[in-house]
C-alpha cells in the first residue's frame, strides 16, 4: 500500500441539482487541499448510464473516476451504494471522504463509517490540511456559539460531510483529462433489506431564495409575526425573497422553505438586508456569499452587526417602514 | 407481542447554549436538560403502534444519571420501562461509540425486539448519525428520516421525503428507524402520570460491567474522533455603522447605496428625494 498515491474521493452525489451542485463544489475544494497531501481527487459514482456525470467531475477536477453502471442502480437505494462504497474503499484505501450533506449522503455516510470502524464529521464549514497531514474538520458545537476543529487522527478514511453551497465549484474546464475506471456490478452484493415501492420526483420548486438578488432576511428581533409581515411588503418593493433564521421557522412566522443558514438554504444576493438577527454560525454559514451585507440590530455587538458591511444600530421594525416609505417615495417606475 | 425500543437523549433547553466570551467556557449548569424533541416524535410513533398492535415499549438512553428524568417522562407518556446506561466511562462518545454501546445495551435487554425508534437529529449537534450506526451495529434493515409508518404482519411500510423525492419504502422486521418530526404529534404526559413515573415505575440502570464493554471500547477513549480546538467564530469585518433615527439612517442609506441598490433592483430611483416632491 505504501507506494501508492494518496488520494481523496467525492462521493458522486447527482440525483437532482442540488445535490450535483455540492459534488462539484467538493472537488474543487478536494482540488485545493490534493497538493498538501501529494494526493489525486477522485470521484465515486454509481448509477445507470453516468457517462454525463463522469464527464462532469472530470471537467470540475477529478483526474480518476470509479464508476459502477449498472441496470440494478437506476433508483438511488442507501444500501447497495454502502455496500459499494466499502469495496472500493477497501480495495484502493483513500486517505479521505467526502460527502455532500443532503438527505442521502446523511444517511450514506453514518452507514459507511460504521462499516470502516473510523469517525465522521457531519455538515463541516471549514476542511483544511494540518501539518501532520491530517484534516482539520470545522462544525458548529455546542449549538450556534461555538465552532470546534475535529480530526481523525488514528483510524482510516477521514470522512466528513459538507452542506450545498459551503465551497465553490470550479468552472467547467473543457481540456481536462481523467482516468475512468469502469466497475463491474459485484453479483455477490448482499440483498438490500429495504425494498423500494415507489419513488416521485416532487414538483421542482423554484429555487426562489438561492437565485434571489435581494434577500430580506428577518430574525427573532422582528419581535411578532405581525411584524414580521412588513419585511414582505419590503421584499415587494425591492423584488426580494423573504428568508428567515431558526427561531422565525419555529415560530411559523413564516415556512420552513424560508429558511436561511445550514439547515436550510445557502444564499448568495447582491444585497442581503438582516433584520433583527443576531449572527449564530448555523446562520451565517450560509450567507457569506452575498456581497452587501445591510444589518440593523438594536444591540450594535451583535455577531451580525461585525460580519455586516452596513451596521445599522436601530429598530428593525422602523427602519423597515422607514424604508418602505422611502423606497415608495424614491422608486421610479 | 412486539417489541419496541426507542432510544432518546436529553438534550439542553435552549439549543444556543450560554457561553462566557471572558473564560472561554460553556455554562452548561445554566442549561436545564429536556427530552431532544426528535425522540419524543420517535416515542409518539411508538406508542401509536402499540395502541393499534399491542406490545411493549423499552425507553433507553445513555447519559448522566440526571438523564433519568426523561425515561421516567417516557413511562409517563406511555412506555413500559426505562433503561439509562450511565457510566463514567460512556462519557465523550463520538456516534460510532454512542451506537456501539447502545447496541450492546438492546441486545442485553431484548435481544428479540423488533422495532428500534431513534429521533431524525438531536437539536444539540443534529449530527443524525447514531439512528443509522445502529442499523448496521445490530446488522438488521434501517431507514432514516421517516415520516410516517404502517405495520401489516411483519412488514413495515415507511414514506419519506428525501432530497425531493417522495419515496415510500419497505421492510421486515427486526429494524431501526429514525423519526422526523413532520407527521406524528407528541402526547403530554398528564400530571398524575408522571407522578407515578416517578414513584412506582423502576428505571434500570446498567453501567460498563453490567454490559461487559471494557473502557478500551467506550466513551471518548475509543471514539475515532478528537476535538483538538474549540473556538468563538468572530466575524472581524471592517464596517460602517449608522447610527439615529429610522429616518436618518435610510436617508443615509439611500445616499451612501442608493446606486447599488437601484442597480439590484433594475429600477432607476429618483433623484430628488421625496421632500422636494411633497413641495411640488
Ligand atoms: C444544529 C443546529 C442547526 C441550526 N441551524 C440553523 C439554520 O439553519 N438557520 C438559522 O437561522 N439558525 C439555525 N440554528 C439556530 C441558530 O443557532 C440561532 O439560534 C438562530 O440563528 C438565531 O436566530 P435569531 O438571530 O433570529 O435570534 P436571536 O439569536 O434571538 O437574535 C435576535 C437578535 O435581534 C436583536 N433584536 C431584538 N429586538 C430588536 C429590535 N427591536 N430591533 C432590532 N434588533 C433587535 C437582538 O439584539 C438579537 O441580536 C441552528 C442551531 C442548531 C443547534
Ligand atoms: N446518548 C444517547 N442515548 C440514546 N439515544 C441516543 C443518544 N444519542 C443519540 N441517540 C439517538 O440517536 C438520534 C440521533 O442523534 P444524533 O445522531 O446525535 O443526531 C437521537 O434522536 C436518539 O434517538
Amino acid at each position: 500500500m505504501s507506494n501508492l498515491k494518496p488520494s481523496i474521493w467525492v462521493y458522486g452525489d447527482y440525483r437532482n441539482y442540488f445535490q450535483n451542485r455540492v459534488t462539484l463544489q467538493l472537488l474543487a475544494h478536494a482540488k485545493d487541499l490534493a497538493p498538501k497531501i501529494e494526493a489525486d481527487v477522485c470521484a465515486v459514482v454509481f448509477g445507470y448510464q453516468v457517462d454525463e456525470y463522469v464527464g462532469e467531475y472530470i471537467a470540475h477536477g477529478a483526474v480518476k473516476v470509479y464508476v459502477v453502471d449498472d441496470k440494478s442502480l437506476t433508483s438511488y437505494c442507501t444500501e447497495t451504494h454502502v455496500n459499494l462504497m466499502e469495496r472500493l474503499v477497501c480495495a484502493h484505501h483513500p486517505e479521505i471522504i467526502l460527502v455532500g450533506a443532503t438527505d442521502f449522503g446523511r444517511e450514506l455516510s453514518p452507514r459507511l463509517a460504521k462499516r470502516l470502524r473510523t469517525g465522521l464529521t457531519a455538515d463541516c464549514i471549514g476542511l483544511n490540511i494540518n501539518d501532520d497531514g491530517l484534516l482539520i474538520q470545522t462544525a458548529p458545537a455546542f449549538g450556534g456559539n461555538l465552532l470546534a476543529e475535529t480530526v481523525t487522527p488514528v483510524t482510516k478514511p477521514q470522512m466528513a460531510t459538507v452542506r450545498p453551497g459551503t465551497f465553490q465549484e470550479l468552472p467547467h474546464d473543457y481540456e481536462a483529462q481523467g482516468d475512468i475506471l469502469h466497475i463491474a456490478m459485484p453479483p455477490d452484493l448482499p440483498r438490500p433489506k429495504v425494498r423500494m415501492i415507489n419513488c416521485k420526483r416532487l414538483p421542482q420548486r423554484r429555487q426562489r431564495l438561492e437565485e434571489a438578488k435581494i434577500v430580506v432576511c428577518g430574525g427573532r428581533g422582528m419581535g411578532s409575526k405581525v411584524k414580521f409581515k412588513k419585511l414582505f411588503e419590503l421584499a415587494q418593493l425591492l423584488d426580494a425573497e423573504v428568508g428567515a433564521t431558526r427561531p422565525v421557522v419555529y415560530s411559523k412566522w413564516i415556512g420552513h422553505d424560508a429558511l436561511v443558514g445550514q439547515a436550510g438554504k445557502h444564499i448568495n444576493p447582491q444585497i442581503l438586508f438582516s433584520f433583527g438577527t443576531s449572527g449564530a454560525i448555523q446562520h451565517t454559514a450560509a450567507i457569506h456569499d452575498a456581497e452587501l451585507i445591510i444589518a440593523v440590530n438594536k444591540n450594535p455587538d451583535a455577531t451580525m452587526m461585525k460580519m455586516a458591511d452596513v451596521a445599522i444600530v436601530a429598530d428593525a421594525n422602523q427602519v423597515c417602514s422607514a424604508l418602505i416609505r422611502e423606497l415608495k417615495a424614491r422608486i421610479r417606475e | 407481542m412486539f417489541k419496541f425500543i426507542v432510544c432518546m437523549k436529553q438534550v439542553p433547553m435552549v439549543s444556543e447554549l450560554p457561553w462566557d466570551s471572558r473564560t472561554g467556557r460553556l455554562q452548561r449548569e445554566l442549561a436545564e436538560g429536556m427530552m431532544n424533541p426528535a425522540c419524543k416524535h420517535a416515542l409518539e410513533a411508538a406508542l401509536q403502534l402499540k395502541h393499534r398492535h399491542g406490545g411493549r415499549i423499552t425507553a433507553i438512553t445513555m447519559g448522566p444519571p440526571m438523564a433519568e428524568e426523561i425515561l421516567r417522562e417516557a413511562v409517563a407518556m406511555g412506555a413500559d420501562r426505562g433503561v439509562l446506561l450511565t457510566d463514567p466511562h460512556m462519557a465523550g462518545a463520538d456516534t460510532l461509540v454512542t451506537s456501539h454501546t447502545l447496541a450492546r445495551a438492546i441486545e442485553k435487554e431484548c435481544p428479540d425486539f423488533d422495532l428500534v425508534f431513534c429521533g431524525c437529529h438531536t437539536s444539540d449537534s443534529e449530527t443524525a448519525q447514531v439512528g443509522p450506526q445502529l442499523a448496521e451495529e445490530l446488522g438488521v434493515a434501517g431507514v432514516a428520516y421517516v415520516e410516517q409508518l404502517e405495520l401489516n404482519g411483519r412488514t413495515v411500510r415507511m414514506q419519506r421525503e428525501s432530497d425531493d423525492f417522495l419515496e415510500t419504502l419497505e421492510m421486515d422486521l427486526p429494524g431501526v428507524l429514525t423519526l422526523t418530526p413532520h407527521y406524528y404529534v407528541p402526547r403530554y404526559a398528564s400530571l398524575v402520570g408522571l407522578q407515578d413515573a416517578f414513584e412506582q415505575v423502576g428505571v434500570d440502570l446498567l453501567s460498563a460491567d453490567d454490559l461487559k464493554l471494557s473502557a478500551k471500547e467506550i466513551g471518548i477513549k475509543a471514539s475515532p474522533t478528537r476535538i483538538l480546538n474549540v473556538f468563538s467564530p468572530v466575524a472581524g469585518k471592517t464596517n460602517i455603522t449608522i447610527k439615529g433615527s429610522a429616518k436618518k439612517v435610510v436617508d443615509e442609506l439611500f445616499n451612501r447605496f442608493g446606486d447599488q441598490l437601484s442597480g439590484a433592483i433594475g429600477k432607476d430611483f429618483k433623484t430628488h428625494d421625496h421632500d422636494e416632491q411633497i413641495n411640488e
